[in-house]
């Protein structure tokens, strides 16, 4: 059905990022509203299904190409980069992992005529953000599920077409043993139980609520959730947030160097006074992107071979996951603090051409997207029994 | 013999919530509430126990999934030692 090359599918979402997000990122930011504007123009553009395979009707982008996506995008609004972050993470991992169902490949269909932006509901009420632990059951009867979820933050969940939910896999089942299910928009109803008045990422209108839904049991994503988890949520999240964080970053970096060529501009020949803070700027953007760019080819070189799968269940594939989130989530807010010591007041004002505080605020929510604090702690659990030979 | 030192070690680092000498062994241990943490302890406890290190490669899900599983993995890294 697509018809885009692979660069198409990059170049098209930066005009988006330029000609609309970025547009509307003020206004996205100031009133925490959702960037409707900049996914009508993707949806358009059909660029939500840039992460299915080709065979399956979408864009056959890998994990380098929506990286980039992701960067594009967040470069013009961050908020509007997470999100098409967050939704190209689980139509991954439908596409990854239901495809043995008859269910979810007849679904697939329907997400490439229609476009549907996919939302997601890991979090809830009680598990203290451990993802891989769910208090709520997917009740099955007669081949039908009812699940209930009391959910501490949901994905733009009021935005989203559909909206893949974590639930133990049934009555009996333990808190880790989860699978995903696809909740329909018209099999549910939610409850906002929060607001989502954030410093940053307010575009990604993510309260909490409470959902009460129910459906065919064809709609529970075959296998279990900590494959799904290990195979595809935990590397595309990690690497495509990534992908984000750098977009904000290099938009810091923008603002910085036009601050610096403006002041060039005053007096040839001499080079101006923050010029070599920006130099420094410049170092610390590099490692980021070459840091966020190696870990997505990384992740396409290990999906090209046949044992690809099963590597990403290793202990090893775990670690590099933890160490690119939290590396690239604590650099992109030194980043653009860099932007504000190099712009000064420009940048420190809201209302400026050069301001960087909205990209300042978003980049803060990097280290608490799933708690820095909390993988460092399962980093050094899983150092204990790495040998890294 | 080595089921059951497996079956000890499960008891204590492997946070079931079911008693392991109850479990088959092909059973999912995952699917008996270990978790990944969990998983960790009973790796270190399976190499002090059996004087062995799992390389990288065998450090993944599918190794520590069942108590068979594991004896496999262990069998192997000791057969000639």
């Amino acid at each position: 059905m697509s018809s885009h090359s692979l660069s198409e599918i990059v170049s098209q979402t930066r005009a988006i990022a330029q000609e609309i997000a970025a547009k509307h990122a003020a206004d996205v930011d100031r009133q925490a509203r959702f960037p409707s504007e900049t996914f009508e123009a993707l949806r358009k553009a059909r660029l939500l299904t840039a992460a299915l395979p080709k065979e399956l009707g979408g864009g056959g982008a890998n994990m380098a190409e929506l990286a980039e996506m992701c960067t594009a995008l967040a470069q013009g609004c961050g908020a509007s980069g997470m999100v098409l972050a967050m939704h190209h993470i689980q139509v991954a991992c439908i596409a990854r992992h239901g495809m043995g169902s008859p269910f979810f490949r007849k679904y697939v269909e329907e997400l490439v005529e229609r476009q549907l932006l996919i939302g997601s509901i890991t979090s809830e009420v009680g598990v203290w953000g451990d993802t891989r632990s769910s208090i709520c059951a997917c009740i099955r009867e007669n081949g039908h599920f009812k699940l209930d979820k009391d959910a501490t933050t949901a994905s733009y969940a009021e935005h989203a077409d559909d909206l893949l939910v974590t639930a133990r896999r049934n009555q009996d089942a333990p808190p880790s043993d989860q699978v995903l299910v696809l909740v329909r928009k018209a099999d549910r109803t939610l409850t906002q139980t929060g607001t989502w008045d954030t410093m940053g990422m307010r575009g990604t209108c993510s309260p909490g609520f409470k959902l009460t839904s129910s459906g065919s049991e064809d709609q529970v994503l075959p296998g279990s959730f900590a494959d799904a988890s290990a195979q595809t949520m935990v590397s595309y999240s990690h690497i495509l947030w990534s992908g984000v964080w750098l977009g904000i970053a290099s938009d810091a970096m923008a603002r910085a160097s036009a601050f610096v060529r403006a002041e060039a501009r005053k007096n040839p020949g001499v080079v101006p006074p923050k010029a070599t803070h920006l130099a420094k700027m410049s170092a610390e953007v590099q490692l980021l992107r070459n840091s966020v760019h190696g870990q997505a080819h990384e992740f396409d070189e290990i999906m090209s071979r046949p044992t690809g799968m099963e590597e990403l269940l290793t202990i090893g594939w775990a670690l590099k996951m933890n160490n690119i989130k939290v590396s690239s989530s604590e650099m992109t807010p030194r980043i653009v603090h860099d932007a504000l010591q190099i712009i000064g007041i420009g940048a420190y004002k809201n209302d400026s051409k050069l301001s960087v505080g909205r990209q300042y605020r978003d980049s803060l929510s990097a280290a608490l997207m799933i708690s820095n604090d909390r993988i460092f702690s399962k980093t050094a659990s899983m150092l204990l029994v790495h040998k890294d030979d | 013999m080595m089921i059951e030192k497996i079956r000890k070690i499960l008891k204590d680092h492997g946070r079931l919530n079911k008693d392991p000498w109850a479990l088959d062994e092909a059973a999912d241990l995952y699917q008996a509430g270990m978790t990944s943490h969990a998983s960790v302890n009973v790796m270190l406890a399976l190499e002090g126990e059996f004087e062995i290190e799992f390389p990288d490669h065998l450090l993944k899900r599918s190794v520590f999934e069942s108590m068979g599983a594991m004896r496999d993995t262990i069998a192997g890294l000791t057969k000639g030692s």
